[in-house]
């Protein structure tokens, strides 16, 4: 049982909350944009070299050094909506996701070309568990993971509930026409939309690579399971696509646990195969996921 | 000596021009005319690659089989196991609306991915297969065989453009590319949509097998980690928008332009300076990125763009 808390289920909750921070942008793009944003994967990748480099002229911590690699990623999402997405805003949604695959490939290529193409760590060593009550061994780096999560998911529900442009964001997601008959400046939300997905995407893609290393494929290889999260929390909700992340994220983890006998229930080769299969059965059995969001 | 270096130069660009032709033709098969977003082109193309080496390979204690078969056997079997690939791939996705599919469609070359690194009995894993036949392997050898290769696959390529074009001005294309611009309208006019889409995804997907199964045979060797999935995926859509989605002539149009585009940036990049040659690859998919952004904001409707065959009047 403790095994399973240490090596499963807290290792869980923390890619779960990589997942999370990820798919609240996709969720969100998705509401207003209404479009499957494909480099968003890659722009995690983005924040997290931003951070990387900061870390080298500043050597603190590198989570105190997170707004350099979140000014990054921002200044690249607000580029390629500007020059990118937004010329074919008035197209068949598709061609913008067609874009944004060209987009993912772009960045990849430029932290390819300036960061090189091998994996690099923000701070060499290994830092021992911390030991609670002499059963739960957490590392420092999940446990502050965790927590920032926490703290940045309580922020974003009272911005979106309580701020004047968090509930103009929410009324564009829910009903566009509406929204803009009654005033709302829709440019302006869609460019807080990018700002934030972008600022929790370079978050996520900082504990990403802190947890593992910084690589250019790094945001490629989550994308699959936070368009899985973003689905399961229902598109349109960033509160649903936390809970999406943070389910994926444990779901991942613990099917590789030795449920029932010796075997783990499934490899844990095939466990990025977990957040495909919930993703295609949410679609089409409750493709609005499971906080009530919007159907495409 | 410095002709002749051309001259092959040449014509292995145009053997690889010619299997991104009928992956090309494949993804207009499923986009333009059946208007279905496949992002896992890679993943079918592998499935194709892989079926054709084992069929054709000889007995190996490494992977299944080899079957020692003849080439046209492996490359019929990489069309069916691709193609029922696609099937069930299909009987669970093809509902899904584009946006989701597309988002699936990621999953799906990922699964097929952890599959062929996974599996070591069906495809010794990482160490890949080797000692694939070349077709004629025993008479010509060396550049001869270059070019009869050549020969061969644009045969291929031939063979396909004219299936292609056949379903393309067929009832059944028609009915397609009515579902593709209306589906509601299609689906009142009584047509089932779903099994419809069905097909076109099938039939595309098997395509795709060829297509890999042809890079076998011509490479001699597979490994997971030989071809990077996502730059072969996204080129064959870069092709696509480029050429004229919807159009067979333009997706081989676009297939040819976009390879020798490809082809001609990395002479160019081998001119960089030595501190920059190991980036060059990075340079080129740049470009291509940038080159697909602007295709779909200037030549959305490609270099020969989709024209319907005309209705007779009868």
């Amino acid at each position: 049982m403790i095994d399973f808390i240490n090596l499963y289920l807290v290792p869980g909750l923390t890619i779960g909350s990589v997942y999370a921070l990820g798919a609240v942008g996709i969720s969100m793009i998705f509401g207003i944009l209404r479009f499957a944003h494909f480099a968003h994967g890659d722009l995690m990748t983005i924040g997290g070299y931003g951070v990387l480099t900061a870390v080298w002229f500043i050597p603190i911590h590198p989570l105190l050094l997170l707004p350099f690699g979140m000014a990054l990623a921002i200044v690249a999402a607000l580029a390629v909506d500007r020059f990118f997405y937004r010329p074919l805003r008035q197209l068949p949604t598709i061609y913008t996701v067609i874009a944004s695959f060209g987009v993912a490939l772009i960045f990849r290529s430029l932290a390819q070309l300036f960061w090189s193409s091998g994996n690099q760590v923000f701070v060499p060593g290994v830092r021992p568990p911390v030991v609670l009550f002499d059963t739960f061994r957490i590392s420092a780096l999940h446990a502050q993971v965790i927590i920032l999560t926490l703290i940045i998911a309580v922020a974003l529900h009272f911005f979106l509930t309580r701020s004047k442009l968090g509930r103009a964001m929410r009324a564009v997601s829910d009903e566009p026409e509406l929204a803009s008959v009654a005033g709302l400046d829709t440019e302006r939300v869609v460019r807080w939309t990018w700002v934030i997905g972008a600022a929790l995407a370079a978050a996520a893609g900082v504990f990403a690579g802190m947890d593992t290393s910084m690589h250019p494929n790094l945001g490629w290889n989550l994308l699959l399971a936070m368009f899985a999260a973003a689905v399961l929390g229902g598109i349109g909700k960033p509160m649903g696509a936390i809970a999406g992340g943070l389910i994926i994220g444990i779901a991942e983890e613990t099917v590789t646990y030795t449920w029932f006998g010796g075997e783990p229930l499934i490899s844990p080769s095939y466990k990025s195969a977990v957040a495909f299969f919930i993703m295609v059965a949410l679609l089409l059995f409750r493709p609005q996921g499971l906080f009530k969001g919007r159907l495409l | 000596m410095e002709m002749t270096g051309l001259l092959f130069y040449l014509v292995s660009i145009l053997i690889a021009g010619g299997i991104y032709a009928i992956l090309c033709l494949a993804l207009n098969v499923q986009w333009g005319m059946g208007g279905l977003f496949n992002a896992g082109i890679a993943g079918f193309f592998a499935v194709g690659a892989y079926t054709s080496a084992i069929v054709t390979t000889a007995v190996s204690n490494r992977h299944l089989g080899g079957f020692d078969l003849p080439i046209p056997f492996g490359l019929l079997a990489a069309m069916l196991v691709a193609g029922v690939t696609g099937w069930a791939v299909a009987k669970i996705c093809v509902r899904l609306k584009s946006d989701y599919l597309a988002m699936a469609s990621v999953g799906i070359a990922e699964i097929l991915r952890l599959v062929i690194v996974n599996e070591a009995w069906l495809t010794n894993g990482s160490l890949g297969i080797s000692g694939i036949p070349r077709p004629f392997g025993d008479l010509v050898q060396g550049r001869g065989a270059d070019l009869v290769y050549l020969a061969m696959v644009w045969l291929c390529v031939l063979l396909v453009y004219v299936l292609c074009q056949r379903l393309y001005v067929s009832p059944w294309g028609r009915t397609l590319r009515a579902i593709r611009d209306n589906e509601d309208s299609a689906r009142a006019a009584g047509k089932d949509v779903d099994w419809f889409r069905l097909q076109t995804f099938v039939i595309g997907c098997a395509i795709m097998g060829l297509a890999g199964a042809l890079s076998a045979h011509y490479f001699k060797f597979l490994s997971p980690s030989a071809t990077e999935p996502l730059l072969v995926t996204f080129l064959v859509w870069v092709m696509l928008m480029a050429g004229g989605s919807g159009n067979n002539k333009g997706a081989i149009a676009g297939a040819i332009l976009i390879w020798f585009i490809w082809s001609a940036t990395e002479i160019l990049t081998g001119r960089l300076p030595p501190e920059w040659i190991t980036r060059s690859s990075y340079i080129r998919m740049l470009l291509v990125g940038l080159l697909l952004q602007f295709v779909l904001q200037r030549y959305r409707s490609g270099l020969i763009p989709e024209k319907s065959p005309k209705l007779r009047s009868d």
